[in-house]
């Protein structure tokens, strides 16, 4: 489902002299429907940023990056945004939303982006925070006000609204309660079961090893630092 | 006679007017610019009509003057003199009798022939004005049809009255092309705006000259579910009896008594002549007012 | 997939000055594009030429008409594109007494559109009037209230209703939320997300607020100086700017 081929990326910061910082040089990676591969590597190593070069944020210098029939790296912004509706989910680690939006709009969006209608998506956002043990008071207030741990959880609802074939997560489990975190290491085996194929940052060894079939060191693929 | 040229204005001026006046007959409802001349009157009086007027009387012609459908107003019988003073043209009152009728605010009741040209006096020929200041984006609106505006203010009256409340200067569509303001006639004269006679509009200050051709389409804007209608006091006129005039209501007494009669003096007092009377009316008399 | 609009190598100068320079892009249906940069970066010149406001000096806007599929809007006659501008396209001023009429009420502003497009019976521009003062949260009991007793963010929201009544396929923005404070602006750039979403509108909009973009835009153009400089989906040129002039308006947003 999801192939990187010898990827490659540096940063320049015109505004600091210049400088040009090669982050990632000759990274592949496969993975197939069903299965997960969890991302590893000490901090820096360029997990995130790898993450973010397969969802279309960073720019991929050199290589390939197929999701699906699309190829990342090079495809223009609107085959991006198809494939981000309704191929690739992801839940980053920060809630980024419209101010004043209740939550439940919030996490059913994606729902409605994909042509559901609106009953059918208040349904399964319900459904989903009911899961996550957002308390039903809550709904119609904006997420921005939650604390880091409902956050997190709407984030996580908000991601797994809609049944993406292919799914990143960045961080799923940090913040939550041990009640919680078996939640969501439930809803990803879920998805797993149903086929997708997850990349996924996990700092929580123990929700690694219960959820991800494989693990990758993305520090192998980190170019040796130029100072 | 006087030492004026033959109808005060000049022939130059004449012959800019009339060539001002054929476009405008050419382009039913657009408004032609011309050069308006300073009038021995002031603005707001009728310089517009009397310069069409001038341009087009000749000594045959027979003139009639109302204002307000009355012979006998200032206005009426100011423009009545200047023209006997500077055109030495025979005058009437009678409708019937005229081949020229310069008016402020009123058709005739009677149905004018094809001999005959009615002038308007119009004060502001551009229908759009009060939505629209711009002169520049108006003509625009009247060069590619862009109407929409002309209904938002109908829309407004309704929202605002619960009916079409526009009752004077009501605006026009003039042979499904321009849209057209017909100078501050009652709406009940809407609909004889389609007439034998050729009608000429001339605005002095505003510098612009509209026509009418004879048997023009002329359509009342409305929409589907508020149908214009030409209204007019649900009464007779007190004096003649006459049923389907445009009448006027005249206070009489300190205790609100009240009579209605025909505005159209002319039309009025030929009724009475011919013996008809009003519930009010006195039997006509020579001389009798 | 045909594109809604082709834009080829528009250029345009205010005698020496340099208004935009060489700009050319597709917006496909349902694509919402940002265009950012500093004051007198072009940005607001290139929308007005795009929606005709503005002839440029070479170039074509081609667009995707409903009858005769991509035609030049610059070399159409002048009723063609007014034609346009009230059925296909709305535009949405950055100051709503420039996209309203102050002196006609809100219904009436509503229905301006359909009137000019021979919609004849009251009650029905009335039922659109209303049915549109809703979908922007503008209570039906002010359906007869001037905008000039409006707050701006009212006024706004009446801007946007009034050009989105027709149904139009294309908007055009110029700082919709420029004037207004935060908090309105959040709840207008909720309303206009819905819109664009439930109508799949195609969006040009133009700001120098990045945070707008953001929540609004799916692609991105950075201009400087006339030039188009950088394009990309929103957040990667946020989030992966490329160009030092990017870069350095990316690092500038003062962080709350």
């Amino acid at each position: 489902m999801i192939h990187v081929e010898n990827v490659s990326k540096s940063f320049t910061l015109h505004n600091q002299a210049a400088a040009e910082i090669p982050v990632m040089a000759g990274a592949s990676l496969c993975v197939a429907p069903g299965e997960c591969v969890a991302l590893t590597g000490a901090s820096g190593a360029g997990k995130s940023t790898l993450m973010r070069m397969i969802y279309g944020n960073y720019l991929t210098a050199s290589g390939r990056i197929m999701v699906g029939e699309v190829d990342v790296a090079r495809a223009a912004p609107r085959e991006i945004i198809a494939l981000r509706r309704y191929t690739l989910g992801y839940v980053s680690q920060f809630l980024r939303v419209v101010p004043r939006v209740s939550t439940r709009d919030v996490v059913a969006e994606p729902l409605l982006a994909t042509g559901a209608t609106r009953a059918e998506a208040l349904a399964q956002a319900e459904t989903l925070l009911a899961r996550l043990n957002i308390p039903e008071r809550l709904w119609p207030l904006s997420p921005t006000t939650f604390s880091g741990g409902e956050q997190q959880r709407v984030n996580i609802a908000r991601g797994f609204a809609y049944p993406y074939p292919a799914l990143l997560l960045d961080e799923p489990t940090a913040s939550l309660d041990p009640d919680n975190r078996a939640t969501v290491l439930a809803m990803i085996g879920e998805a797993k079961d149903r086929g997708a194929a997850i990349i996924g940052i996990f700092h929580d060894r123990m929700a690694r090893d219960e959820v991800c079939d494989r693990t990758l060191d993305v520090s192998q693929f980190t170019p040796g630092r130029a100072t | 006679m006087s030492d004026y040229n033959f109808a005060y204005l000049d022939e130059q001026t004449k012959r800019m007017i009339r060539r001002a006046i054929l476009k405008g007959l050419a382009i039913p409802g657009h408004q032609v610019p011309f050069a308006s001349r300073e009038m021995p009157m002031p603005y707001g009086w009728g310089t517009g009509g009397v310069q069409v007027s001038a341009a087009i009387l000749t000594p045959e012609d027979t003139l009639k003057v109302i204002d307000q459908g009355a012979d006998d107003t200032t206005n009426a019988v100011s423009i009545r003199r200047f023209f006997q003073k500077t055109a030495g043209v025979a005058v009437t009152e009678a409708t019937a009798q005229a081949s020229v009728i310069q008016t402020r605010h009123r058709i005739p009741e009677a149905d004018l022939r094809a001999d005959q040209i009615l002038v308007y006096q119009v004060p502001i020929p551009e229908p759009l004005r009060f939505l629209e200041p711009s002169e520049v984006e108006t003509r625009k609106m009247h060069a590619l049809e862009d109407y929409g505006l002309m209904h938002v203010k109908l829309y407004e009256d309704i929202s605002q009255h619960g009916d079409i409340a526009t009752a004077y200067a009501y605006p026009v569509k003039v042979e499904g092309r321009y849209v057209m303001d017909p100078s501050p006639i009652p709406k009940f004269d809407n609909p004889k705006l389609e007439m034998a006679g050729i009608q000429l509009f001339g605005a002095g200050r505003e510098q612009r000259i509209y026509a009418i051709p004879p048997y023009t389409r002329v359509v009342s804007l409305d929409f589907d579910d508020y149908p214009f209608q030409p209204t007019k006091a649900d009464h007779a006129c007190d004096l003649c009896g006459a049923q389907n005039s445009y009448l006027d209501e005249l206070i009489v007494d300190d205790d609100g008594g009240r009579v209605f009669m025909c505005s159209d003096t002319d039309y009025c007092s030929t009724r009475r002549k011919q013996g008809h009377v009003g519930a009010q009316g006195l039997p006509y008399a020579e001389g009798a007012t | 997939m045909t594109p809604l609009l082709e834009v080829e190598n528009i250029s345009k100068s205010y005698g020496a000055r340099v208004g935009c320079t060489d700009v050319s892009f597709d917006l496909y249906p349902g694509e919402v594009m940002g265009i950012v940069g500093e004051s007198g970066s072009g940005k607001s010149t290139l929308l007005n030429c795009l929606a005709g406001h503005l002839c440029p000096d070479l170039g074509a806007v081609r667009f995707d008409t409903r009858a005769d599929g991509l035609r030049d809007t610059l070399t159409m006659s002048e009723p063609e594109r007014r034609m346009l501008g009230r059925t296909d396209w709305a535009f949405v001023h950055q100051n709503p007494r420039d996209g309203l009429r102050m002196n006609v009420s809100a219904g009436g502003n509503v229905g301006e559109r359909l009137m000019a497009v021979n919609a004849r019976h009251y009650g029905d521009i009335r039922a659109s009037a209303m049915d549109w003062l809703g979908r922007v949260e503008i209570a039906h009991d002010r359906i007869d209230d001037r905008p000039t007793g409006f707050s701006g963010g009212m006024q706004q929201r009446l801007q946007i209703a009034r050009n989105l009544v027709m149904g139009p396929r294309l908007v055009f923005m110029d700082e919709p939320t420029g004037g207004l404070d935060v908090s309105v602006q959040a709840r207008l750039l909720d309303l206009l997300r819905g819109l664009v979403r439930d109508m799949n509108l195609s969006a040009i909009i133009v700001t120098h607020d990045l945070a707008v973009v953001r929540l609004l835009a799916d692609r991105l153009m950075v201009m400087k100086d006339g030039n188009v400089i950088e394009t990309g989906l929103t957040d990667q040129v946020l989030d992966d700017p490329q160009h030092a002039y990017t870069q350095l308006l990316v690092s500038s947003v003062l962080q709350v």
